[in-house]
């Protein structure tokens, strides 16, 4: 993604920082996105297979 | 459009380092997770939840609360990826208005591209998930709904007409008709109504603060009314949507859909709502329309028209559940 690491600028320690937390805060985000949604899924097929009359 | 609720209340967010855009431009990815939440615009996603919810509960039958809450989901999801390419579309005229100048695309935390890919991502997703958990024909007006917000509102009227909002408007009004499709797999005219209430309410709701917010349409290039038609005629085209929508708002109690609960509520409502729309056409004003009291009727009034809708979708949710 983007132009090869070598040829950036040098980040300043506070934009390190930021761009850390930043990035941990979406990988953090993304696993909970990823595990609700398996729940969702696993909870929805669990209502089809065992309740099919209950959707139109 | 619903968005008009976002507007006003200021989405986006300031205060970034000014070398967080130089960046993200060189591939180093400076977003939070609070920005690609952001390009869903989850206010607007309120009301369309809110009102997708009220479809759903008022249908006749049952939906498993599981796939009810699936449903509610998608079509939250299928909203905000719309949100989403209507923000990376419309990033060159956020880029120059203010109340969306900080948004995470022109600010430079998200790049153009990537919330395309999320935008498309999402709206695919909603509506397979909405297919599988309910049915065809629910998938198929979600997928409607997106469709037409992107390709009908954004990329086609939005920049060309001020009738814009008015036949875009139909994008917000599609979530209660998903709402009654995925539980019923059908349509009928309650529905259809619902979707009436909400496209003849948008006109209102958006112009109202359009007046006060029209400064920032113009600099944008965008053909809201009153950067058009000035500030007179938009005022008298509230009113006259109005009036068309507080009849229409009885309906569902005329047709005997419903009971007294929302019949009574819906005509408490409309009164108020036309009260405060008179005050917008009464407003005191110079020789060109332009108000002299800083737009509060207007102010007042798209407030109101929020609360409107809220309660009388509420009030149907509850004639229905106790009738």
């Amino acid at each position: 993604m983007g132009m090869n690491p070598k040829q950036l600028p040098p980040l300043s320690r506070d934009e390190s920082k930021l761009v850390a937390r930043r990035r941990r805060g979406r990988n953090i985000a993304m696993l909970i996105v990823l595990i609700a949604l398996s729940g969702l899924f696993y909870a929805v097929a669990m209502v089809k297979l065992t309740k099919p009359d209950l959707a139109p | 459009m619903i968005e008009a609720a976002s507007a006003a209340l200021g989405e986006g967010r300031g205060g970034e380092p000014p070398s967080l855009a130089s960046l993200s431009a060189q591939g180093i990815g400076v977003s939070s997770a609070g920005d690609w939440i952001a390009l869903l615009k989850p206010r607007v996603m309120t009301l369309v939840v809110f009102t997708g919810l009220v479809g759903l509960l008022v249908a006749p039958g049952h939906l498993h609360p599981i796939l009810a809450f699936t449903a509610v989901l998608c079509i939250a999801v299928g909203a905000g990826a719309a949100g989403a390419i209507n923000m990376w579309y419309d990033r060159d005229i956020d880029a120059v208005m203010r109340r969306t100048k900080n948004r995470p695309i022109p600010a430079g935390r998200i790049r153009a591209g990537e919330a395309l890919g999320f935008g498309v991502t999402l709206a695919v997703a909603s509506v397979l998930v909405m297919g599988l958990a309910t049915n065809a024909l629910a998938a198929a007006v979600l997928a409607l709904s997106i469709a037409f917000y992107v390709f009908v509102y954004t990329m086609w009227l939005k920049r060309r007409t001020p009738q814009n909002i008015v036949i875009g408007g139909a994008a917000g009004a599609f979530p209660p008709v998903i709402g009654w499709a995925a539980v019923t797999g059908g349509l009928d005219v309650m529905p259809v109504l619902m979707f009436a209430i909400i496209f003849f309410w948008t006109p209102p709701h958006f112009w109202a603060l359009s007046l006060w917010a029209h400064t920032d349409y113009q600099r944008a290039g965008v053909p809201m009314l009153p950067v058009v038609a000035g500030a007179t005629e938009t005022r008298r085209q509230i009113v006259l949507y109005t009036l068309l929508l507080v009849p229409l708002s009885l309906l569902p109690w005329m047709l005997h859909q419903t009971g007294a609960i929302y019949g009574l509520s819906a005509l408490v409502l409309g009164l108020g709502f036309l009260a405060s729309v008179w005050r917008v056409a009464r407003d005191r004003q110079d020789a060109a329309g332009v108000s002299l009291t800083g737009d509060a009727p207007a102010k007042a009034a798209f407030k109101f028209s929020i609360l409107y809708l809220f309660v009388l979708f509420a009030a149907l949710a509850v004639d229905r559940m106790i009738g």
